[in-house]
């Protein structure tokens, strides 16, 4: 069955795909009820599938996390949705504390197979607190996993593997890309693995990674290189946590060169951690500094500056011109 | 017209159904007619799994003031509640325990050697008890979220069991408790929460917390149902929380109960409840509290003479130095228990810190 979806229409569809094939699945969130998500990613599930479901919480975002919790370790699959990531840190105790720690806590008597959806990312003129990426906060936290796809297929695919996997998985979806892309997306294709990062065109002068929405615009780096006679290798970066950094390393080890974009704040972000692994096991094979192109360190900007925070192609082709002529 | 602006005023203490559900009351009369469960060897069974109780606490406050377990929270002043409700709760119901309540889980398939190991700083402690029930909770009010969730997946499977979440005083000033309180009766869910209000919160009193004449009236805002009982009152305790947990069995909504009592101790060994106890205040309570009132009562009721009560201590003391022997005698955890739990698969880039880790081991036993 191969249609033409959106991110949003592919979330929305494997959502539908997840209640259709097991029961134990049950979505909750602020207003993914009746009205369907304020994005409608949850658009007509509950008449579909019944309120016991697919149901609205009070407006109470620990709660959500805490009632996921409690639900996966009693039998069900829950998914639940953050209205936007910017609202998700009143549930932060739930996850840091608890979900991503319960599994350990009862060496394995109770475990957490649950999903946290939260849209996230700028580039949507929103109000504040709408448009922050703070994925690194996350990548923190011993026992979670973090994920984000960047196109339809991947988006559906990922999601159905996350809600089929054992461990608690926090899915981040770039919503500035909900709507931009359409793509045949096959929902009998087989799931992808969660960990893997994954490689979206091979190289051999230059690797650049991304993830998100940024991976639109490292798309458009790279065309802009391969008409400069410039290969790159590009890799969607996906797991945030576990870093599939065997992957990394493997196209590093080839090219020599690595640039890390993210929209994300710089200090401590996930570019960082990736770098400090190039640098310790495969600093032998650098042609260049291994180079980070982010957000500010600043608090992200309303609207109207957004576009000054945000890393787009041209940045990236300036940064890709510098690591090419290293060390001219 | 003019606008009437009505002020709403919360119900006060006397108004039901917030009178205090007592009936061995302090004096060791009887405040209404005896229940049919408490017989002769019912009341025993309580006062024998009290005093386990209370020598539990007592042995662990030695171990951790001689270094050999880690911090303690001590029931003092708990133990009648924590029996009562661990042996109303049936064994298929799911508790949710915070961290006070070694009563109730002593009733629960652990033992004392595992409660042990718990505050020993052993993980693997959780394997043990009620395979169902939720692993002790640290974090202020957090598991009663998780209480909730458990009690809609139930309520989601048809199934007859009941949650009892259990929690303090301070508890009920965090959000996570008005969240699960609130979801629950708009959910109409099976579950128990249970106060256990021992009038502190570490060094803050009940009324720096809360402006509230007592923490039933929480349940008013939520839609809820509520008693109150009296904490040191074995009997009455048992009797209102089979009533909960028999309204909540069918389907007659959430319930959240107050127990009313007073710590007799410190928070926990790492604690030192004379910088802000008032000791008049403690040595009144001492005077009512649940071991002494059901061991004064059965001896004026001949159920008990001073021999017995003597007899018993000495059993209860002996269950425990043999417990706490056995927990002494408990194999050492391994370094990779570190990791391998803490994901289904563990992933790639944890493995070398798992090498790393065991590797780390055999040095340290080598030195």
């Amino acid at each position: 069955m191969q249609e033409e979806l959106t991110l949003l229409q592919a979330i929305n569809a494997a959502l539908f795909d997840a209640l259709t094939a097991d029961q134990s699945v049950v979505i909750f969130g602020e207003d993914v009820g009746g009205n369907g998500g304020v994005f409608r990613a949850t658009e007509h599930l509950q008449t579909h599938f019944g309120a016991h479901r697919v149901f609205d919480t009070p407006l109470a975002e620990a709660l959500i996390a805490g009632l996921a919790l409690g639900m996966s370790t009693h039998g069900l699959r829950p998914v639940a949705e953050f209205q936007f990531m910017g609202f998700i840190y009143a549930a932060f105790e739930q996850i840091i504390s608890h979900i991503a720690r319960m599994r350990n806590r009862t060496r394995g008597r109770l475990s957490c197979p649950l999903v946290l959806r939260a849209p996230y990312c700028a580039g949507i003129h929103a109000p504040e607190h709408h448009s922050e990426s703070t994925e690194a906060l996350f990548a923190h936290i011993p026992g979670l996993r973090v994920v984000i796809p960047s196109s339809p297929e991947q988006a559906y695919g990922l999601l159905r593997a996350a809600i089929a996997h054992p461990d608690p998985v926090l899915f981040l979806e770039p919503k500035r890309i909900y709507h931009s892309i359409k793509q045949a997306v096959d929902r009998q294709a087989e799931w992808p693995d969660l960990s893997l990062s994954h490689r979206v065109c091979i190289g051999t002068d230059l690797t650049l990674i991304a993830w998100g929405a940024m991976l639109a615009e490292a798309r458009q780096a790279t065309i802009w290189a391969q008409s400069n006679n410039i290969s790159i290798e590009l890799i969607d970066l996906v797991s945030i946590k576990p870093l599939d950094i065997d992957t990394i390393l493997s196209s590093v080890q080839k090219t020599g060169r690595c640039l890390i974009v993210h929209e994300a704040a710089r200090t401590c972000g996930v570019g960082a951690e990736i770098s400090a692994r190039v640098q310790e096991q495969a600093w032998d094979t650098l042609l260049a500094p291994i180079m980070r192109l982010t957000g500010y360190d600043t608090v992200m900007p309303y609207s109207k500056l957004e576009h000054l925070y945000l890393p787009n192609h041209h940045d990236m082709i300036g940064y890709i011109q510098k690591l090419m002529e290293y060390p001219e | 017209m003019t606008l009437h602006c009505i002020p709403f005023s919360p119900p006060q203490q006397h108004d039901n159904p917030f009178d205090l559900a007592q009936c061995l009351a302090p004096n060791l009369k009887l405040a209404c007619a005896l229940p049919e469960f408490a017989t002769p060897e019912w009341l025993l069974d309580i006062y024998e799994q009290m005093l386990i109780v209370r020598q539990l606490d007592e042995k662990a406050t030695i171990l951790q003031r001689t270094g050999q377990l880690g911090t303690y929270p001590s029931s003092h002043g708990h133990e009648g509640i924590s029996v009562t409700l661990g042996k109303t709760i049936l064994s298929e119901d799911i508790f949710v325990p915070y961290y006070r309540d070694q009563g109730v889980l002593l009733q629960r398939d652990m033992r004392p050697r595992d409660i042990l190991q718990y505050w020993g700083g052993d993980e693997r402690a959780n394997l043990h008890g009620n395979h169902r029930d939720m692993p002790v909770c640290i974090p202020i009010a957090t598991q009663c979220t998780h209480a909730a969730g458990i009690a809609y997946a139930l309520q989601y499977q048809n199934s007859e069991q009941v949650v009892v979440c259990s929690l303090g005083d301070g508890a009920t000033s965090k959000g996570d408790f008005a969240e699960a309180l609130n979801f629950s009766s708009v959910k109409n869910l099976p579950i128990v929460y249970v106060i256990s209000n021992n009038q502190w919160a570490i060094s803050v009193p009940l009324e720096a917390q809360t402006a509230a004449k007592t923490l039933a009236h929480k349940a008013y805002a939520a839609g809820c149902h509520a008693f109150r009982v009296d904490g040191g009152d074995v009997i009455a305790l048992a009797h209102t929380f089979q009533l909960a947990l028999d309204t909540c069995r069918t389907h007659q909504g959430p319930i959240l109960i107050e127990a009313v009592t007073y710590r007799l101790c410190d928070h926990t060994t790492a604690d030192d409840a004379s910088r802000y106890m008032p000791e008049a205040e403690r040595e009144a309570a001492m005077k009512i509290e649940s071991i002494k009132r059901l061991e004064d009562y059965l001896h004026q009721e001949n159920i008990l003479n001073a021999n017995k009560i003597k007899s018993l201590h000495s059993k209860a003391k002996q269950h425990i130095e043999d417990e706490a022997a056995a927990a002494a005698q408990l194999n050492e955890a391994e370094a990779v228990e570190i990791f391998d739990s803490l994901y289904a698969d563990l992933p790639n880039e944890l493995k070398n810190q798992r090498t790393h880790c065991i590797h780390k081991a055999q040095s340290c036993k080598k030195n």
